[in-house]
C-alpha cells in the first residue's frame, strides 16, 4: 500500500533539471540547466501515460510526436527518439530549450491536472543533445536534385526549416542573410546562457552538409531586390523569412540619451558582436544600475544579460503585472532567481540624463489594470500624481519588435498589412506575389521559435507541391 | 569576403582601397554606404562608397585611420580580403538638376563628397566645391574634384594650400560676394558639418548634410544609428544618411558619438602603440 502510494506520488512529480546555483550564474554565461543524465530522463519518460488521444501532440504547433519520442527515451532508446523529433521538428535541441511549453504542449498534459505535467520540452532538449554528443547524427536520404533553385531571404528559424525541407526534396536552395553569422534571433538575439551558439552552428552546419548554401552579408532589397533573384538570377521561388527585426521605442523624452539602447542593440552587441567576452573588442556600456523596460522574453533576457555584464542592480520595468507578462515563465522564475528586480504596474514617462548626454535616472509612472483589450489582456493605466525616479546608467528598451519594412518597400507588388507584416495565407505560405512566400515573424509579428519553424515548414511543402 | 584589388594611401592617414565586390558596384548610387568588417574581433563600420565601376565590378572606399578597426583595415595588403561586405545600405541622394550646386567637403568627408559631386554633374548642375583639410598634406581628391566641379575652391586651417581658414569661411566670401545657389551638400567632421549648414541654411540654400553615427547592421535592427530629425527619430542607416540640415540635432548627434570614447582609446592603444602622436 506504502509503495503503490509511493509510485502514485512520483508519477505526479517531475523530475527536475539540475541547474547552476543562481548566485553563482548571475556571473557568467554559460547556460543555466545543466540537462538530464541518462537515468533522469527515463524516469521522467516513463511518468507519461501513453494517453490514446494525446492532448499534447494538439497543444504542440507543429505536432511533435511527443508519446511515442518520450515512449523510445523509456526504453532507452535515444538516438531513435532523437529521429522521432525530428520527423516534425528539424530544430529539438532549440525548441528543447526555447519553446514556451507551459502553454503549448505541456498545458494539455493530463498529469497536469493533479501535479506535474511531463516535461516534454527537458526531454526534447535530452534527446537532442544526447544525439549530437554521440555523434550519431545522421544525414538523411535526399532526393535526387531536381535542378530548381529557391532562394530563401532570412536564416531564423523559419529561413533554415524551410530551407532544410527543400534541400531534402532535392532542391538547390540558397540562404541569403544580411548579417555575417547565419541563425537570425537565435544568434543575435537570445543570449549564450540560454542558448549556446555552439548548437545553432551545429545545426547550420547539419543543413550546409546537406547542401544549403547560405550567402551572408547580403541585404535583400539592397543587394538585390526579390524581382532580381526571380527574374535575372533564374530562382522559381522565393520564401521570405526576414523575421520582426526593427525596434520599437516608447517616444518619450531623453530617449536618444546615451546609455539608453534597444534591446535588439544591446543584446546584437553581446551575443553577436561577443561583448559577453571579456577580450571583447565590442563596446557596451556596463551599467551598475540597469533598467530594462518590457515584460518579454526580450526583457527577461536583457536584464539577465546586464547582471552577467557585472550591473549591481539590474531591473525591470513592466506596465501590468507578472500575470500578464508574456515571457516563458521559466525565464521569469531564472531572473527572480538571480535577482532581477521587478517593477510591475508601471510605464516610463521620461529619462533624464546629466549634461554630457548621459542617462541618470528613468521617471515612472504607477499603472492600474482596467478592463481586458483585444488581446484578452488588461489594459494599464496611469494612476495621477504617482511619479517617482529609479536611479540608473543603463536603459534597455524592449517593448517590441516589428518587420523591417526593407522588402516590402523594394518590392511594391507584396501585400502588406498596416501593422507592416507581409500577409500570407497561413495554410501554404503564399503571398499576393506569385513565386513569393512568406513565414515567421514576418507574417506573424514578433512571435516563436516553434511558430516560424511551423510557417518555414508548410511554405516548403507548399513549394514542393506547385514546382 | 572581398578582396582588396588596389590599396592606396592618399596621405598620412587617409587610405583608398578598390575592393572587389560586382554586385554592389551594380547597385550602388550615390550617397549609399557599405559596412564591413576588416577580420573577425573587429567593428561593424560604415563606408561610403567612394567609387563605383559596374563593368569592372568594384568599388572604392576612402577611410581614416581613426580607431582600431580602421587600423587593422588599414593593415591589409592588396591581394588580401576584407572578411564581411555588406552593401549598397542606406538612401541614395536625391538628385536631380537643382541648379547651382554648392559641395562643401571637409577632413575625409570630401570622400563621400565626391560620388554626390558627379552624380550632380551628370544630372546637369553647375557646381561649386569647396574643400578643406588641416593641411595641404591631408587634402584628397583635389584633382578628381577639379575634373568634375566647375569650380573648386581650396582651404587649409593652416593656409598650406589654399584659403587659410576653414570652409565655412569660403561660403561666408562667397556670400559676401553676392554668389547665390540652390542647393548645397555639406559632408565632414560633425562640428564643421553644424558650423557650416547653420550658415548655409541661413541664406536660404536647402542643404543636405551626410551623417555618420555608430552603426552595427546598418539595416535598421537595432536603432544605435538614431538621429534626431525635425524633432522625429529617424535611423540613420535606412531613412538616411542625408538629411534637411536645417533640422538636424547637432548637438545630440555629437554627444552620442562620444558614447564610447573611453573605450575606443583603450581598444586602440592595446592594438598598437606605433600609432601614438597621430591623432
Ligand atoms: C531576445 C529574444 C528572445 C526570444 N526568446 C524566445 C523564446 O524563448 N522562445 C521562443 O519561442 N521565441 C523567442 N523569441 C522569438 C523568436 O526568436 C522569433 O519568433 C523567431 O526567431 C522568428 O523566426 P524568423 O525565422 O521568423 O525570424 P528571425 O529569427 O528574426 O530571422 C530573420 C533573419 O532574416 C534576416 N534578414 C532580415 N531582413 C533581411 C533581408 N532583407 N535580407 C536578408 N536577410 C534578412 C535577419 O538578419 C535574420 O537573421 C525571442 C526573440 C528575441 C529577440
Ligand atoms: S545601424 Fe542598426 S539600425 Fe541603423
Amino acid at each position: 500500500m506504502n509503495t503503490s502510494q509511493n509510485t502514485t506520488e512520483k508519477r505526479f512529480q517531475r523530475i527536475p533539471m539540475r541547474e547552476q546555483d543562481p548566485s553563482e550564474r548571475s556571473g557568467n554565461f554559460n547556460e543555466v540547466p545543466f540537462g538530464y543524465s541518462e537515468e533522469e530522463a527515463v524516469a521522467e519518460a516513463q511518468r507519461c501515460l501513453k494517453c490514446k488521444k494525446p492532448l499534447c501532440v494538439q497543444g504542440c504547433p507543429v505536432n511533435v510526436k511527443i508519446p511515442e519520442f518520450i515512449g523510445l527515451i523509456a526504453e532507452g532508446k535515444f538516438a531513435e527518439a532523437a529521429q522521432k523529433l525530428k520527423e516534425t521538428n528539424a530544430l529539438p535541441a532549440i525548441c528543447g530549450r526555447v519553446c514556451p511549453q507551459e502553454e503549448q504542449c505541456e498545458s494539455k498534459c493530463i498529469l497536469g491536472k493533479k501535479g506535474d505535467p511531463v516535461a516534454v520540452g527537458n526531454l526534447e532538449r535530452f534527446a537532442a543533445d544526447w544525439e549530437r554528443q554521440h555523434g550519431e547524427v545522421t544525414i538523411p536520404k535526399k532526393k535526387l536534385p531536381n535542378g530548381k533553385k529557391v532562394a530563401v531571404i532570412g536564416s531564423g528559424p523559419a529561413g533554415l526549416t524551410c530551407a532544410g525541407e527543400l534541400v531534402k526534396d532535392g532542391f538547390d536552395v540558397t540562404i541569403f542573410e544580411a548579417l555575417h553569422e547565419p541563425g537570425g534571433v537565435l544568434v543575435y538575439g537570445i543570449p549564450e546562457f540560454r542558448l549556446p551558439k555552439q548548437i545553432v552552428r551545429q545545426e547550420i552546419n547539419y543543413l550546409e552538409k546537406l547542401g544549403v548554401r547560405i550567402e551572408k552579408n547580403f541585404i535583400v532589397g539592397k543587394t538585390a531586390t526579390i524581382d532580381d533573384l526571380l527574374n535575372e538570377e533564374g530562382f522559381c521561388a522565393v520564401f521570405v523569412g526576414s523575421g520582426a527585426g526593427l525596434p520599437s521605442f516608447m517616444n518619450i523624452k531623453g530617449e536618444n540619451l546615451i546609455g539608453v539602447y534597444s534591446a535588439n542593440e544591446y543584446l546584437t552587441r553581446s551575443n553577436l558582436m561577443k561583448a559577453f567576452q571579456n577580450n571583447a573588442h565590442t563596446p557596451i556600456m556596463k551599467g551598475k544600475r540597469v533598467v530594462t523596460v518590457g515584460g518579454g522574453n526580450v526583457a527577461m533576457d536583457s536584464a539577465r544579460t546586464a547582471l552577467r555584464l557585472g550591473a549591481e542592480k539590474s531591473m525591470i520595468v513592466y506596465r501590468r503585472s507578472e500575470t500578464e507578462m508574456p515571457a516563458r515563465k521559466a525565464e521569469v522564475h531564472h531572473a527572480k532567481e538571480e535577482g532581477i528586480e521587478f517593477h510591475l504596474l508601471c510605464n516610463p514617462v521620461e529619462i533624464e540624463g546629466n549634461e554630457d548626454g548621459f542617462v541618470q535616472n528613468i521617471k515612472c509612472i504607477k499603472m492600474e489594470l482596467g478592463e481586458p483589450d483585444n488581446s484578452g489582456r488588461r489594459s494599464p493605466k496611469p494612476v495621477a500624481g504617482s511619479e517617482f525616479d529609479l536611479d540608473c546608467d543603463v536603459v534597455i528598451i524592449a517593448i517590441g519588435n516589428k518587420p523591417n519594412p526593407l522588402i516590402p518597400s523594394s518590392t511594391p507588388q507584396l501585400k502588406v498589412s498596416k501593422w507592416g507584416t507581409i500577409e500570407a495565407d497561413e495554410s501554404n505560405g503564399k503571398t499576393s506575389m506569385k513565386k513569393v512566400y512568406a513565414g515567421g515573424d514576418i507574417v506573424t509579428g514578433a512571435a516563436t521559435v516553434i511558430l516560424a519553424m511551423g510557417a518555414g515548414k508548410i511554405a516548403a511543402k507548399s513549394i514542393i507541391e506547385e514546382l | 569576403m572581398a578582396k582588396i584589388i588596389r590599396k592606396e594611401k592618399l596621405s598620412e592617414l587617409v587610405w583608398r582601397f578598390r575592393l572587389d565586390a560586382p554586385r554592389i558596384a551594380r547597385k550602388r548610387k550615390a550617397g549609399q554606404f557599405i559596412i564591413l568588417r576588416p577580420s573577425n574581433d573587429t567593428e561593424r563600420i560604415p563606408l561610403t562608397i567612394a567609387n563605383a565601376d559596374e563593368a569592372q565590378g568594384w568599388i572604392e572606399i576612402i577611410f581614416q585611420v581613426v580607431g582600431r578597426t580602421t587600423l587593422i583595415l588599414s593593415e591589409l595588403s592588396e591581394g588580401e580580403s576584407v572578411l564581411d561586405l555588406a552593401g549598397p545600405l542606406g538612401k541614395p541622394t536625391h538628385v536631380e538638376k537643382f541648379g547651382k550646386c554648392l559641395c562643401i567637403g571637409g577632413g575625409v568627408g570630401v570622400a563621400p563628397l565626391y560620388p554626390i559631386v558627379c552624380a550632380l554633374k551628370n544630372a546637369g548642375n553647375e557646381i561649386t566645391t569647396i574643400i578643406g583639410s588641416r593641411t595641404k598634406e591631408l587634402l584628397i581628391l583635389h584633382d578628381e574634384m577639379l575634373e568634375k566641379s566647375d569650380r573648386v575652391l581650396v582651404t587649409t586651417d593652416d593656409g598650406s594650400m589654399g584659403a587659410k581658414g576653414f570652409v565655412s569661411d569660403v561660403f561666408n566670401d562667397l556670400q559676401n560676394r553676392g554668389e547665390h545657389f540652390d542647393t548645397a551638400f555639406v559632408i565632414g567632421p560633425v562640428i564643421m558639418m553644424k558650423v557650416t549648414t547653420s550658415l548655409t541654411v541661413k541664406a536660404g540654400i536647402t542643404t543636405y548634410a551626410s551623417l555618420n553615427p555608430i552603426m552595427i547592421d546598418g539595416t535598421g535592427m537595432c536603432g544605435g544609428c538614431r538621429v534626431t530629425v525635425g524633432g522625429k527619430t529617424r535611423f540613420a542607416c535606412v531613412d538616411g544618411p542625408e538629411f534637411d540640415a536645417s533640422g538636424i540635432d547637432w548637438d545630440e548627434m555629437i554627444k552620442r558619438l562620444n558614447s564610447y570614447r573611453a573605450f575606443e582609446s583603450k581598444a586602440q592603444k592595446s592594438h598598437v602603440c606605433k600609432m601614438e602622436g597621430v591623432r
